[in-house]
Order: C-alpha cells, then structure tokens, then sequence
C-alpha cells in the first residue's frame, strides 16, 4: 500500500493571480495522490482558480473557508500527471 | 475511493489527447508580456500543452540585451493616470515603467525573467519567429537559452491546430 498521506500548507497570501495557483502547483509536484495541501490565499481570485485548476487536473476542493483575513483552500490530490 | 480506481481514473486521463494552449506574443510592452506568460503559465500548470510564438516586437522578449529592460508606454495608453499628451515627454516611459514595477514588486508578482524562467520549468515551448529575426536583425546568438526553437508561421499553425490561440 501507499505511504500514509502527508498534510501541507502552501502560504500565498499576499501575491496575486497566477502567484496562488503557481504556488499550488509546485507543492502539488512534490505531493503524493492521497496528500492534501492547505492554500492560504487573499488573492480575491484564488477560490474560483483552484476550483479550475482542481477540476482540469483531476483533484478535488475539499473545502473553502474564511479565515479571519484571508481564504483557507484545501485541495486533495486524486491524480498526478507528469 | 479504492487505490484500483485511482488507477483506473488516471489511465483515462492519459487517453485523452492533451489540450494545447498558444499565444502569439506581438509586442515587448509590460501590459502585454505580463498577461501573455500569466495565461501560458498557468496553462501548464493545469496540464496544458502551452506555447508561445514571439513575432514583431514580441521577439524583443527572447533578445538578452533586452528581456530585463522592457517598459510600458503611457503613449496611446489612455488608461495611463495621465493625460496622453504628457507622455511623450522625456522619461515618462522611465517614470511609467518604474510605477508599474513598483507595483508588480508590490503584488510579490515575480520579474520578467523570473517569469520566463517559471514557464520553462512548467514546460511552456518559447518560439522565436524566423522572420522577425531577420526584419529586425537579431542574430540567434542574441536570443536567451530558453528559446526552444526558430519556426515560421507554417510550423506555428501545425503547432497550433486545435489550440485556444491568443493574439496579442
């Protein structure tokens, strides 16, 4: 079986588009399938990019929530590509 | 969900062919290189096959004397804070291009060669155009490494078919 799944927080906060989903995507190739990242954003965009980004590459936005000044983004990874 | 239907998901995805993503890049000002590597970029990073084709004035983004130099004109840019006509005086270009940065810095929006370098990490194709080469004298020796090749427009069309293409 696969290696238990590891929890990441990938901290965005302050850059703007394409900087969260860049961010993303660089932790998402050191993940596993399995893994969850946590993407702290306040790029006003970051929600609506990550549900993009999740759904063309196969994962899955497990959760969106406000925090008290930015948004809290968990994504699990289901599939790696490349 | 089972390990074997992770499997099964992922090998479905493999069948389908991979989309691709184009721009072809026609000018080397801030407010057009900026959103050109923006969407090729993140392209990739949603697995897309991304390109982008330098022609015109575009090429001066491949040229080494030139990529970590590019402005932004307020000329003919009416959405500049400033009435046009000012900014065709000296150094306004210097004074735009330095606010814009600033700005960039700001937004921890990453430099253009940062942004260059990101897209050949991500796997972006940069194609520099045969003709523009010649039009506006830039040798090969002058392009950055990153160039991956020297095309014309009939190679960039077989590339491109049955992309969503951008023009800027």
């Amino acid at each position: 079986m696969s290696a238990p799944s590891a929890r990441r927080t990938v901290d965005s906060r302050g850059s703007f588009c394409p900087g969260p989903i860049t961010d993303l995507f660089k932790a998402y190739r050191q993940a596993s399938v399995g893994d969850v990242i946590e993407l702290l954003a306040t790029d006003p965009a970051a929600e609506s990019d990550a549900r993009a980004w999740a759904e063309k590459s196969g994962n899955k936005v497990l959760e969106v929530s406000q925090e008290k000044d930015f948004l809290k983004i968990v994504i699990e990874i289901d599939r790696k590509g490349r | 969900m089972t390990t074997a239907s992770v499997q099964r998901e992922s090998t479905d995805a493999h069948a389908a062919p991979q989309q691709k993503f184009c721009v072809v890049l026609s000018k080397a000002t801030l407010d057009m290189v900026y959103p050109a590597f923006m969407l090729a970029n993140t392209a990739a990073t949603m697995g897309y096959e991304s390109h982008i084709f330098f022609t015109f004035w575009g090429l001066q983004v491949l040229d080494k004397k030139k990529v970590a130099s590019l402005k932004v004109s307020p000329v003919g840019n009416p959405g500049m804070p400033m009435p046009n006509i000012l900014g065709m005086l000296p150094g306004m270009t210097a004074m735009a291009t330095r606010m814009l940065k600033g700005k960039m810095k700001q937004v921890k929006m990453p430099s253009i060669p940062e942004m260059i370098s990101n897209a050949k990490d991500l796997g972006v194709k940069l194609h520099a155009c045969s003709t523009t080469m010649d039009v506006m004298g830039v040798p090969k020796e002058n392009l950055i490494p990153e160039v991956d090749d020297i095309i014309g427009a009939a190679t960039f069309l077989q590339i491109s078919s049955g992309a969503q293409t951008l023009f800027i």
